[in-house]
Parts: structure tokens; sequence; C-alpha cells
């Protein structure tokens, strides 16, 4: 019995936090915030490209890796924990899970080996299934799609799109669709990409398996939960260890205010929330591969749960740090906006506990 | 990622289920602690089986290995290997099968550890037997009135005269100080060292003549505690667990096995479906509460708080089984983090309730014989007791993340 991330997937988080420690410096994040420089993104993507992200979830007989999700949930760990501004949950897990479970044998040709070969980027949209806003929602018909999608992951560079109808029903457009109006949204969160797409009368390639079925769109939200929470869980444990080590340096009243126990205690409960989050997510992700009858609730508690406690620590930390955490010098901001992103997409906190009621037929 | 205990267990497993469906209901009568609530509450089940004392069973489950199983036979153990694996087994089963576990105490929990590491070879043929046979009883002796948390405070006296130990002072918090026959307790016997290094710990029996015990009533209302005090109380010399003035250095070794045992995921998951059940079974307006959004997103909550604890409990194990594993900020974070829980669970309970949540004792209309509101006290009493939370907290900081101790203030 071993509970936990394996050596091989330790080794493979530990790269991708090696190649992005001295990249995503906060100075080159504020410059990209700024729009001061598009292609800051565009390297780090190439670079994680290159260590395999796009092709954790893809089957080896499309040219992937084949790798379970608790890898993915490894990998989420280190982007959250160096904010990586790439495209993730969306583009690599949601849409290639999506497309092996719901796509035909010709659409996985199509699309598996073209996303494994970095030619093709795909923005996620299930806002209109999960939560819908100001009555959005998209109508199929006859092999056309009108209507709008809020909160659109992942759509930078996109050259396609996944989206659902609101009985989840999952399919295709093209990101040069004519009849396809993106609007760019803005977040606190310069690290996402976000958008809305209005589609008149696109054209659209339905993944036939999703038609009534929504056991597999749940299936696909679940793994793009247990991600987010484990990018929250990676940048909570960095404003964490920048809390514990600024507490260390800084001095007031002769004494590094590391020494004082209101400090202190805030640095332990944040630990004491924190440490059971690993578990949990390590677990969930676990149970999404192999443990069916627990897979759904460990996914929306795990969601809800880890965002919870990522919204204290984005808070505690911050006051760690005093007036120097409300600036952008420092840029913990950064940390805390991506949480605080994190924490509404794909469900809100009690979005995620009303599933998990509903999952168990309260 | 791998959670199975591998098929070699699977023998196992069959053996410890085929004694627990062949005594299942099984009824224990008798208590050690007299009418000693919490106990008296852990102890109910199904009356539809056989019959025996608590101390015939105990002797039952340790001859089949299902109790002190990794204790020497010489010291009335089941002389097993040390195999953490069929311990999760044996507990996993029993609680499937709903039969109770083995008793077990502050004297079979805290003091038999010790003597297996510090104590003399008279001392454990004297007395860790009899401890987990529940021939004898002990109580534990650390926090005086003015050594709570700072315990290396304490300042019971211990003055060796001649072949025997002679103490004065006062002991607080003793639970199960009126049933116990022995005492393992810390006396100050190094006046002129420095604190930590002036502390013996002595055995004490508890008939010895100058021994006086005050119950003290705690907010449940249970006189679960119980204040010991000491008159020229004369022990034997040799009544010594280590040397003279090592004392905490060996409690510290047992404080470290008290502070695992709290949050421990099964029986959190066992209260949670309790509180399931009565919240699908109330109704506020005629509506079952578990229908009602606000409550309903409370329990969720809290659900996922233990969903979280139980996955831990698992990487907890795994830090057990393997050990290059490294969970010791996993382990350190348990105590504080499980009660202050299980507080909040039990709080839901009675907000659910709402008015009929204050009721207590035998009232009219109480729900599940009051165990709601007086678990949501015991609870804050286990808060504060084996360490608080703030002291909790000054461990998780200082040892676990390497912060500073605060700097010594000189006068008060």
């Amino acid at each position: 019995m071993y509970f936990g991330l394996s050596e091989e997937q330790q080794f493979f988080q530990n790269s991708i936090a090696r190649f992005l420690e001295n990249k995503t410096t906060v100075e080159n994040i504020r410059q990209y915030a700024r729009g001061d420089s598009e292609k800051f993104a565009d390297e780090i993507h190439n670079g994680l490209i290159e260590l395999g992200i796009n092709n954790l979830m893809i089957p080896e007989s499309y040219g992937g890796l084949g790798l379970d999700l608790l890898y993915a949930t490894a990998v989420s760990e280190s982007l959250g924990a160096y904010i990586a501004p790439v495209p993730y949950t969306g583009s690599y897990i949601m849409t290639p899970m999506a497309i092996m479970l719901a796509g035909s044998r010709d659409q996985k040709e199509k699309y598996l080996h073209a996303i494994s070969n970095n030619e093709m980027h795909f923005g996620f949209g299930v806002t209109e299934y999960i939560a819908p806003r100001e009555n959005a929602e998209i109508i199929l018909n006859n092999k056309t799609a009108s209507g709008r999608a809020l909160f659109v992951m992942d759509g930078l560079n996109a050259t396609h799109y996944i989206l659902t109808t609101k009985s989840g029903t999952i399919f295709i457009i093209n990101a040069n669709d004519p009849n396809l109006q993106i609007v760019q949204l803005t977040t606190v969160d310069k690290t996402k990409d976000v958008s809305e797409l209005i589609l008149n009368s696109c054209q659209v390639e339905v993944l036939q398996k999703s038609v009534n079925d929504t056991s597999i769109i749940d299936k696909v939200i679940d793994a793009g939960r247990i991600m987010v929470a484990a990018d929250s869980l990676g940048a909570s444990q960095s404003m964490i260890d920048k809390s514990v080590n600024y507490s260390k340096e800084r001095i007031q009243f002769g004494r590094v205010i590391g020494s004082f126990q209101a400090v202190k205690h805030m640095c332990a409960e944040m630990t004491a929330n924190i440490q059971p989050c690993y578990s949990m997510v390590w677990y969930a992700a676990h149970c999404h591969d192999y443990i069916q009858e627990e897979s759904r609730l460990m996914a929306t508690h795990t969601k809800a749960h880890v965002s919870e406690v990522a919204s204290f620590i984005a808070k505690t930390s911050t006051e760690v740090h005093g007036g120097m955490g409300f600036t952008d010098e420092l840029g913990l901001h950064y940390w805390f906006k991506r949480i605080g992103l994190n924490r509404q997409i794909l469900g809100g906190v009690v979005v995620n506990r009303e599933e998990a009621a509903t999952v168990q037929n309260f | 990622m791998n959670l199975d205990f591998g098929s070699e267990y699977d023998d196992f497993r069959d053996k410890v289920a085929g004694f627990c469906s062949s005594h299942k209901g099984v009824h224990l009568t008798g208590s050690l602690y007299g009418q000693y609530e919490t106990i008296k509450r852990a102890r109910s089940v199904s009356p539809n089986g056989e019959t025996m004392s608590l101390i015939e069973w105990q002797q039952l489950l340790i001859e089949n290995g299902y109790f002190a199983r990794n204790i020497p036979k010489e010291y009335g153990g089941y002389g097993g290997e040390l195999d953490i694996v069929k311990n999760v087994i044996i507990n996993s089963e029993f609680n499937k099968a709903g039969i109770p576990s083995g008793t077990g105490g502050q004297g079979i929990d805290f003091l038999v550890p010790t003597l297996l590491e510090m104590g003399t070879e008279d001392q454990k043929k004297q007395y860790i037997k009899s401890a987990l046979h529940l021939e004898t009883i002990w109580c534990q002796g650390y926090s005086e009135p003015n050594a709570g948390s700072d315990l290396a405070n304490l300042q019971t006296k211990g003055v060796l005269d001649g072949n025997e130990w002679v103490i004065n002072g006062q002991k607080i918090w003793t639970s199960t100080a009126k049933y116990s026959q022995m005492m393992f307790c810390l006396v100050r016997t190094e006046p002129d060292m420095p604190k930590h290094k002036g502390i013996s710990y002595l055995l004490i029996p508890m008939d010895s003549p100058g021994i006086k015990i005050r119950p003290l009533v705690d907010m449940t209302l249970d006189a679960g505690f119980n204040e010991v005090f000491f008159t020229d109380v004369r022990i034997p010399a040799k009544n010594i667990v280590g040397q003279r003035g090592e004392g905490w250095l060996v409690a510290n070794k047992t404080l470290v096995h008290e502070r695992g045992s709290l949050g421990d995921p099964e029986r959190m998951i066992t209260r949670l479906n309790l509180l399931i059940e009565l919240m699908k079974n109330e109704t506020l307006n005629g509506k079952r509460v578990i229908d009602h959004p606000v409550y309903r997103d409370r329990l969720m909550k809290i659900q996922g708080k233990t969903l979280a604890l139980k996955a831990h409990g698992l990487r907890l194990l795994s830090g057990k089984i393997n050990k290059t594993q490294n969970v010791n900020l996993g382990i350190m974070i348990v105590k504080l983090y499980g009660t202050e829980m299980r507080y909040e669970l039990e709080s839901l309970a009675i907000d659910i309730l709402g008015e009929l949540g204050t009721l207590y004792e035998q009232s009219p209309h109480i729900r599940d014989e009051g165990s709601w509101q007086y678990a949501f006290m015991y609870y804050l009493g286990l808060i504060i007791g084996g360490g608080t939370s703030q002291i909790q907290k000054n461990i998780i900081s200082e040892r676990g993340l390497g912060m500073p101790k605060a700097p010594k203030i000189k006068e008060v």
C-alpha cells in the first residue's frame, strides 16, 4: 500500500517546477499582466509542451503518454505554485478526455493526434451546463449552433472550442468560423484567459456519445475540478511558504515577526488546513480513475473544500505580509487572484456542494 | 498510488471477519469506571448476542491477537510481529461488524508503551500484563493547577527518604482517578536543576496513605476528572521509570501517542452518518431539514472536511508503512484539525435541532439520548485537553515550519 505521488510523478512535478522557477518571476508575471510582453506566455507554453503537458491524457495509440489523472494532478500543483500563464485544465485535460469518452473513432484520430503534435489548441466552455448566468445557452439545430457561452477557459490562441448545451451534449466548433464572435473578458487573474463566445449558426461537430448521457460531461467536469483544486493547492502552498519566509526576515519591535504567536498561529492554521487538502486532491484523482463509486462525490467535495481552504490562505498569507502584502511591489496578489478565479470556475463552492448532496440522493 | 494491502493479507482478513461474525451482537457487562458516562456510551451494543464481561472479552481478544497484538507474550500480550496493516485490518473489520474492540485507557495507551521502551525488566513483568488484562487500572498524574500548557512547571515534590519517595503536592484533570489502583506521575525530584531536568516519572499506588481524591465536575455535568492531593505519600524508591531527572523525556514519548489518537477519521465518518440520518428525519416547517438549503450546505461543508480527513488518514497510514515517505507535518496537524472539526460537526447538529437542540439529560423530546449536546461540550474539552489548540499551533509553527520561539520575558 502506498498513498501519494509516486517517485515518477514527483520527478515530473519537479521538472515542471524547475522549468517555471526562473521564468515566472513576479517581474515577468507583472509585465505580462500589464500586456507588455505577449511572447512571455508563448515561451512558457512552448517549454511546457516540450515537457509534455499536452500529452498527459492522450492514449499512446494516439501519440500521447496515456498517464492517469494523478499524474496530471501533480503537474497542476506545480502550474499553480508558479502561477503559470498557460492553458491546461480545459485544453489538455478536459478536451482529450471528452473526445476519448464521447468522440467517434474518426474524431479521435483527427483531434487527438493534432493536440499531441501541438497543431490544435482547444478552449473549453461548460458554464451553460453547470451554472448558467444571464440565461445564456446554446441551442443545436441541424449541425449548427446558436447562442452564447460565457466564461470559456483556455481560449488563448485556440484553433477550436469544445462547448456544451444545457443538457450536456458536447460539441466542437472551429475558432475560424465566420459566424463566431469572440469577446475577450477581463478577470482579476491576468494569468488565465477567459472569453465569451457568441455563436450565430456556427458549424458544429457533435461528440455523439454525449447526447442523452450526462455521465460523460460530468466525468469530464469532475476531472477539471480536481485539476483546478490542485492548481489552487499549489498556489496556496506558495503563499504559505512566502509567508513563513517573510515572517523570519521582517523585524518589528526588535524581533522577527515570526516569533510573535499571532503570526505563528496564522501560519500554523494555514498549514493545518492545507495538509489534508493534499491527501484529498490525490485521493480524488485516484478515485476518478479507479474507484467509480466515490468518484463524483470526491471531485465535487474536493473542488469546494480546497477552494475554501485556498481562499482562507489567500487572505491570511496576505495579512502576514502586512501592508506590503497589499501592494503590487511583492506581487503576492497574483496568487491571491489565481485562487480567486479557481474558486469560481467549474462551479463555485455552493454549486459543488449542492451537487455533492444530489449525488448522494439527499 | 496503490491502496491495496496485497493478497497476502486476504487470509488474515478472512480470519478476522470470521471471528467478528461469530461474535456479532456480543453484549459486554460491567464497567471499569462505574457510571463514567463516555465509556458507557461507547459501549452500547446490540443486546441480541452472547453476554460476557469486559474483562473476559479483553482476554479473548488478546488470545486471538486482536488486542495487544505486538506486545510480547511474557508481558501478557499476543506476541505478534509488528505489522501495521494487520492492525488496520482488525480495526476495520471490527468497525464493519459493529463489535467492540479492546478496552484501552491511559495505562494501556500511554504507560505500557513507555514501560516497553524505558522500564526495567521487573517493571515490565509487574505492570504490563495486569494493565492489559484490566486487572490494574492506571491514571495519569501530569497536570497541576499551575502547570497546564506549561507542564514542565509542575511543582509536586518528591524527596528520597531512605528507601522511599515522599510525595507532597497536587494533580488536576486526573481522569478515572477514583477507579484506578495506580498512577503514573510526574514529580519534581531535583529542585536545583533547570525545570525540564528536575522531573522524575514515578509509579504510585492509589491506596497509599495520604492520597485524597476530589471529583471535578465538568460542563457536561460528568465527574470525569478529579483533583488528587498528596500529603507525605510514601512509595518504594524503585517505583521510578528511567533515571532521576529524566521524567520529562519519558513523558514526552507518551504524549506523542496521546495526540495521534485524536481525530480518527472512522469515528468522524460514523458520527457524520448519524448527523445525516438526523437531518433526514427532523423536519422544520414540515420540510425535511436536509432539504433546507442553508442547513444542507453546512452539512456538505462538514462532509467535505470529513472526506479530507479520511483521505488524510490513508496518507498517514502510508507514511507508517513506507518508512521513506515523510508525513511529519501531516501528523502534527491531526489533533488541532480533528478536534476543531468534530466540534463544528456537533454544533451543526444542535443548530439543525434549534430549540430541541438545547434539551439535555432525560428531557422529554430529547434526540439520540442527548448525545449531540453532550458531545458538543465534550469536544470543546478535547480542543483544550491533551495540548490546547494554541499549543498545537506553537508546535506546528516551531517544529513544523521552523519559526522561532518567542523570546523569554525576564520579569512580569
